[in-house]
């Protein structure tokens, strides 16, 4: 449910920056302060990604390290574990320099010129006929 | 749907080649081996960079009507509603509480908290952007409007019952504050480390049933400390009354006046 909803945020941001072009990957930057499982990010970008323009797109997951600074002894540890401590000294006054990214960072797109509307339905006349969108007169 | 793409030397044409199919399942075929050019676009945008404008904006009513925000969040039936309950009962009178209350199908917690003389909006669910599981940015907007907020001091939103999402998501909130009970054991801080570690207060609560349990008290806040190590830390029952005082005094504390 959480990566789930995770997902269909970050189908938000990229289809906004797609325009009307088809979305082939995107590449988010995630920090491992946020917790996030990068394999179920993947199953649920399979689902989310049933929609037009994001269909067959790919979701590339750039994972940042935590790292942190001691505030007592200035030492600069890669956290090994999700506990907020200098590796150095063991204090927990420590400040946050990386590991909390969560965002959006790039969206690979088709560059192909997206044909004028009409032209790209293709099928046969059959198909596009609307559905249950006759006039009903009286 | 014939599908455009681009070879090599620059032609661009549509296969139409849907007829067989079902075009519901056409669309989720691999259409990798096309060979049509891609182009990368920078986006550097936050995931949750839309509800965080929308709980900016709350921020802002907030501010405008000098109302501070305590976001209040915990497992189910960690005790958030009976430490509500406590909450108006001892603040009756002298500070002017409004909640926002993110009981997803019933009003029962709503149902709980009336009759202290505070404004309960029960949010709306139907909107929002990922389901059930937290209230985010849009459904407490959608909740601000039946509240008086020039009338009040501070807004508790109670957040749906559960340690994942709600810390995802900001509301708008001053403060994020949650409830423990100790009926759930030492070791959920390190479970679930970013909600832990998202909150400047946590509320250790059902303390009176200390005596009755085997929970290590100084191995869970070991374990919270390892993943917040500047929290405050509470000891009550909201139950029995015991220790709230702590809690009471860190919500006046809010308070801008």
């Amino acid at each position: 449910m959480h990566e789930l909803s995770i997902s269909n945020a970050i189908a938000t941001v990229a289809l906004d920056h797609a325009g009307e072009r088809d979305v082939r990957s995107v590449q988010v930057r995630v920090g491992v302060l946020r917790q996030i499982v990068p394999e179920s990010l993947t199953f649920c970008w399979e689902v989310v990604s049933r929609q037009p323009r994001l269909v067959g797109s790919t979701l590339e997951i750039e994972q940042v390290p935590g790292v942190v600074e001691c505030s007592d002894c200035g030492a600069r540890s890669t956290l090994t574990e999700y506990v907020l401590r200098c590796l150095a000294c063991g204090s927990g006054l420590v400040k946050v320099l990386s590991g909390e990214e969560f965002l959006v960072t790039s969206i690979d797109v088709a560059s192909a010129d997206p044909p004028s509307a009409g032209v790209t339905s293709g099928g046969t006349p059959k198909d596009r006929m609307p559905v249950g969108t006759e006039r009903k007169e009286g | 749907m014939g599908r455009y793409h681009r070879h090599e030397d620059g032609t661009v044409h549509v296969h139409d080649h849907d007829e067989e199919h079902d075009p519901g399942e056409h669309d989720l075929g691999d259409h990798t081996g096309y060979g049509t050019a891609t182009e990368r676009v920078e986006v550097l945008e936050a995931i949750f960079g839309e509800n965080d404008r929308l709980a900016a904006a709350n921020r802002d009513r907030f501010d405008a009507a000098g109302v501070r925000a305590v976001n209040l969040m915990s497992s189910p039936g960690a005790g958030k509603t009976q430490l509500l309950r406590r909450t108006l009962e001892r603040l009756q009178g002298r500070v002017r509480v409004g909640i926002v209350e993110g009981d997803i199908e019933t009003s029962l917690d709503a149902d709980r908290l009336e009759g202290f003389g505070a404004a309960i909006s029960l949010v709306n669910t139907g909107q929002g952007f990922g389901g059930e599981c937290h209230l985010d940015a849009p459904m407490v907007a959608s909740a601000l409007p039946r509240l008086p907020l020039a009338d009040l001091d501070v807004v508790i939103v109670e957040n749906v019952g559960n340690l994942v999402c709600p810390a995802e998501f900001s509301i708008g909130e001053h403060a994020k504050a949650m409830v423990y009970a100790i009926t759930e054991g030492e070791e959920k801080p390190l479970k679930y480390p970013v909600m832990f570690r998202a909150v400047d207060l946590v509320v250790v609560n059902k303390i009176d049933l200390l005596p009755h349990l085997d929970f290590d008290l100084d191995s869970f806040l070991e374990n919270l400390r390892k993943v917040n190590p500047t929290v405050l830390v509470v000891l009550a029952s909201a139950r029995t009354g015991e220790g709230l005082d702590g809690w009471i005094d860190w919500i006046e504390s809010q308070i801008t006046r």
